[in-house]
């Protein structure tokens, strides 16, 4: 029987990565259903009805259809409450506020410069596109400021949100993998505290599995 | 006494942000005004309260929290049973308000808080306008205009047929880019003009407007 959890779109994409690590946090078996984005899949009219706004991922559970990987990732969180890692978004509404403080903070402080800098350093080459220097360099430095808190706060606090990892933390993977594959990965390893929680965060076997997905089948011999 | 208190300024769409879920609920509050211009902001001990040395800062209680959007659904949950519900009891209905409230975050608050940037605030500081960003930006945010449009005219509110935190959310800014040129945007598309005028009527807005 198919599984009744549906992600649509590639894995490479960072929105889907952070849907698909918190699914298996959750211990939710899911199906990933390929979006043709070089075809321009995500454009047409199909999708267009999962995903108004034409972006990846789109989301199918139980007669539930919603878009937006962190609205996907509380949902998943809430609906699945009582199996996986069930301190993922807290046990007790002032603890899911606490985290939740930090999972908007990734969206509106660490989201933006880290998403550019994801785009022009890894993606942009890949497409043939120019890279923009000067918007490398201003995302550079609001990334530093923002990485800045983080160490401060990371000095006192194991993870994020406090002694265990939560959605929070998760919610940065997939932006901070691609940036710690290129030269940016060093405003990451010059903070001690901060290197040390992404050292914890990148390893824990749920994130493992999402990049062994990430990374197409080695080609088999004839 | 007010256990609640908001740190913050009658300028920041992110204070007010919190103040209209605040006032929807019809609870009670402390103001406790923040002084950006001596940097206030940016010490201790306002960094206690929010590390990103940002407004607002929000305290209930011993609890604290920063990031406005967290502080609006704490209140919508922790007082769901005061004022107006702003988050369903309904969980797949509640899931759906969520994704809309998710892109007032990702989608329209990126172009929005640039065009209120420099037609509502830099004025005000007696900074030029960039011409350049307002037209780069009202053209980002026509595009997700657009697709309110097609969603608004077949749902009363953008989370579905009840007001939620997905419209509330859109306040703030709506207050600078309604009295702005922007407005032509939202003016021209029908379905989004009724559904700005219909929030922007609200008495809980009203009232944080005249504070």
């Amino acid at each position: 029987m198919a599984a009744p959890v549906k992600v649509y779109g590639p894995p490479f994409s960072t929105a889907v990565a952070r849907v698909m690590v918190t699914l298996l946090e959750k211990d939710v078996p899911f199906q990933l259903l390929p979006v043709n984005m070089a075809k321009g899949e995500h454009k047409k009219p199909d999708y267009l009805k999962i995903q108004p706004f034409g972006q990846v991922p789109a989301f199918q559970d139980e007669g539930v259809t919603i878009f937006e990987s962190r609205a996907i990732s509380r949902y998943v969180c809430d609906k699945y409450a009582n199996q996986g890692n069930r301190g993922l978004f807290g046990t007790n509404p002032l603890e899911k506020a606490s985290i939740d403080q930090w999972l908007e903070a990734e969206g509106q402080n660490f989201n933006p410069p880290s998403s550019i800098l994801v785009f022009q350093l890894t993606f942009a080459p890949r497409m043939k596109i120019k890279q923009d220097e000067n918007l490398i360099k201003q995302n550079e430095a609001k990334l530093a400021s923002v990485l800045d808190v983080y160490d401060r706060r990371l000095n006192e606090s194991r993870y994020l949100a406090g002694d265990d990892f939560t959605l929070a933390d998760l919610s940065h993977l997939p932006n901070a993998q691609y940036l710690n594959g290129t030269d940016v990965g060093e405003l990451f390893r010059t903070r001690k505290n901060v290197e040390r929680w992404w050292g914890e965060v990148s390893n824990r076997e749920s994130w493992k599995k999402v990049l062994e997905m990430q990374s197409p089948p080695a080609p088999k011999k004839a | 006494m007010a256990t609640i208190k908001v740190h913050g300024n009658f300028f920041s769409t992110a204070t007010l942000r919190v103040l209209a879920s605040l006032n929807e609920k019809s609870l009670d509050y402390e103001f406790v005004p923040v002084d950006l211009r001596s940097g206030e902001h940016k010490k201790d001990p306002f960094l206690s309260l929010n590390p990103f040395g940002q407004i607002p800062a929000f305290q209930d209680g011993y609890l604290n929290l920063f990031e406005s959007r967290a502080v609006t659904r704490y209140i919508a949950h922790s007082y769901a049973g005061d004022g107006i519900p702003l988050v369903s009891s309904d969980a797949k209905k509640a899931a759906v308000e969520d994704v809309w409230a998710e892109v007032e975050a990702q989608r329209y608050e990126p172009p929005a808080a640039k065009l209120t940037w420099e037609l509502g605030i830099k004025p005000v500081l007696g900074m030029a306008t960039d011409d350049d960003v307002v037209k780069a930006q009202e053209a980002e945010l026509a595009k997700v205009l657009d697709v309110y449009e097609a969603r608004l005219a077949h749902s009363k509110y953008l989370g579905g047929d009840a007001f939620s935190l997905a419209d509330l959310h859109h306040l703030p800014t709506l207050k600078y880019l309604m009295a702005s040129p922007v407005k032509a945007v939202f003016e021209a598309r029908p379905h989004v003009a009724a559904w700005v005028a219909d929030i922007m009527a609200r008495p809980s807005w009203q009232k944080v407007l005249a504070c």
